[in-house]
């Protein structure tokens, strides 16, 4: 009896390579754990969260924009929201300490109900007048950060103090980076396997078709955008802990969006590794280059050249181009899936179809 | 028998172009019926005004004694009317099985087994796990035919099922068609092919600039002098009925 599928691959394949994943992901799971033990220094440890941060928000922002094929270029207006609406809360109902922890909740869902009416004025357009619309909400908020007396003005909104020691300040920090970063990874699979997350790259292939059968694409993708916007306001919220500060051109950050978008670029837009192994790169490289050059703008400089780069070179990402890479060798020149399907009408027959493919 | 899906004076228009005049067609349940009309006669708007793609500006369409008019077409599929394109429209980065899945409606174990049953129905099931995009044209409109099938519609609106295929793809979905309109189901057939048409439908209704010129038995829609004109033109029939001037002279 055969051992093999219709496109000739082993059928313990599959198998094999979901334990491999396993247990890569556990010792990845294990190593970010212990990051901040085995290397103390404050300095590292910054490092280390700010990545996690981006991790998280770069895999929020994919399992809208990826999945849905949506480009936002907004998702800033989410972040800075939902670091204003802790700060203001924090400040106005006088929260102070740890206490204030107790308050991410709300940045999620004060980032989630301002998705809501923009969801559903940017969603009914899509393509390149999407991505301007997103903009365009982009500069909205920030103007309103700078103008409005609740936000602060120029100045914004200070965190309140937090009693830790300084050695060991960041590790906090770390571990909710951490668990935000591993909880919106977990939610972009569950999403990726689910009925919504067909329904949501269905969009992304075809729109009008997807209606044609029955995919209520608003609901759909108003939901993505909600959820990916209450994600990013929760990560923006621990941010704004972790710096003690947001100022309206901090907030509400260009580069934010740039950076993020870079990140799934890089590692792979619509894949769940993608965006995290983007973060994983792009990150540290800015924080790098921010700390040692002292001319401010080399780093946005070479963030633009890696842009141009990826979208020229692996235009797919990392993680798609080298994933086929590595099944063409492994499947030693043959196709992993049949490159021309003859149009034979009775191809049912597995024993054709492996015939079609020699 | 009644009417499964019926339009009533159904107009529309593009800017000054007039797709459809007062459009009035009739689909009776369990048969299999076919509209043809030269090119630009209105057959692909009329599927776009029925499925919601296109809004009517005047007129109505019932699906039963159900009105469906200028509803979305979420709504409109949900309700119990599939489609095809003339031009295949499946999604190419999703694999065979999932692109199945985003038409089905039942639950997700259902789902896959009803799934593979209409890939092998089709007989596609062995790429099952293959990407779309890589399948070829012929069998990317099996793949479109098998998942409009999977969420059972009461009725089937194929366009141009023949168009672009090989004679034996032809018949294979012919027979396929034959097979579930013997099991009850409904189809509504735009098609350039005559053979294929008249071999398979038992009404046809013919359009000529959006308006129905004829409708019935295929052997009495062929030879009726209207369709004639639609297809070959008035002004070749007015040189048959007047030689000299056929002649120039």
């Amino acid at each position: 009896m055969s051992q093999a599928d219709p496109q000739g691959r082993s059928w313990r394949g599959p198998a094999l390579a979901t334990g491999a994943r396993a247990v890569g992901l556990a010792a990845l799971l294990a190593v970010a754990v212990a990051f901040p033990v085995i290397f103390p220094n404050p300095v590292v440890t910054n490092y280390g969260v700010f990545t996690l941060i981006f991790v998280a928000v770069a895999s929020a922002w994919n399992f809208f924009s990826g999945f849905s094929g949506y480009i936002s270029l907004g998702n800033a207006v989410f972040f800075g929201s939902g670091a204003y609406a802790l700060g203001i809360a924090a400040r106005d109902w006088h929260v102070t300490g740890t206490g204030v922890f107790a308050l991410l909740p709300l940045a999620a869902a004060v980032a989630a109900l301002i998705a809501v009416p923009l969801g559903l004025i940017a969603l009914r357009v899509r393509r390149h007048t999407f991505i301007v619309i997103t903009i365009a909400f982009f500069f909205i908020f920030q103007l309103m950060a700078y103008n409005f007396s609740f936000t602060g003005g120029s100045t914004g909104v200070d965190a309140p103090f937090l009693p830790w020691q300084a050695q060991t300040y960041n590790n906090p920090f770390y571990y909710i980076a951490l668990a935000c970063a591993v909880g919106a990874i977990a939610l972009s699979w569950l999403i990726r396997r689910s009925r919504f997350g067909l329904q949501l790259r269905a969009i992304r292939d075809d729109e009008d078709r997807a209606r044609g059968l029955g995919v209520r694409a608003m609901r759909v993708k108003l939901s993505a955008f909600v959820l990916s916007a209450a994600v990013t306001g929760l990560v923006g919220a621990v941010w704004f802990f972790y710096l003690t500060q947001v100022q309206p051109p901090s907030g509400f950050d260009p580069l934010f969006d740039l950076s993020v978008v870079l990140m799934a670029f890089l590692g792979g837009l619509g894949t769940i590794s993608g965006p995290v192994l983007g973060a994983l790169i792009i990150e540290p490289g800015q924080l790098y280059l921010t700390t040692t050059f002292t001319n401010g703008y080399l780093s946005e400089i070479l963030l633009g050249a890696v842009f141009l780069t990826v979208v020229l070179l692996v235009p797919r990402g990392i993680i798609p181009t080298g994933g086929e890479y590595l099944r063409r060798l492994t499947t030693r020149g043959r196709a992993a899936i049949p490159a021309a399907v003859p149009a034979v009408p009775q191809a049912a027959d597995p024993a054709q179809v492996q015939e079609a493919q020699h | 028998m009644s009417a499964l899906l019926r339009t009533e004076g159904v107009h529309k228009a593009y800017g000054g172009v007039r797709a459809l005049d007062t459009c009035t067609i009739e689909v009776a349940e369990g048969t299999v019926a076919g509209l043809i009309g030269p090119n630009g006669s209105g057959k692909t708007t009329l599927f776009n005004v029925i499925t919601g793609y296109a809004k009517a500006d005047t007129g109505e369409v019932y699906l039963a004694d159900r009105r469906i008019t200028n509803m979305a077409p979420d709504k409109v599929f949900a309700l119990g009317i599939g489609r095809t394109f003339q031009l295949t429209r499946i999604f190419p980065r999703l694999t065979v099985m999932e692109n199945m899945l985003v038409a089905s409606q039942h639950s997700r174990s259902g789902a896959r087994k009803r799934a593979m049953e209409q890939l092998e129905f089709v007989g596609i099931a062995g790429y099952h796990g293959a990407l779309a995009g890589m399948l070829s044209f012929g069998q990317r409109k099996l793949l479109e035919l098998a998942y409009v099938l999977v969420a059972d519609p009461a009725i089937v609106l194929l366009d141009e099922p023949a168009g672009g295929v090989n004679l034996s793809l032809v018949n294979h979905i012919a027979d396929r068609i034959r097979e579930l309109n013997a099991a009850g189901k409904t189809f509504l057939i735009v098609e350039h092919n005559m053979e294929f048409v008249m071999g398979l439908c038992e009404q046809v209704t013919v359009l000529d600039s959006g308006t129905v010129v004829a409708a019935g038995p295929p052997d009495i829609v062929r030879t009726d002098r209207r369709v004639l004109d639609a297809y070959l033109g008035e002004d070749i029939e007015e040189a048959e009925d007047d030689p000299a001037a056929a002649e120039g002279t």
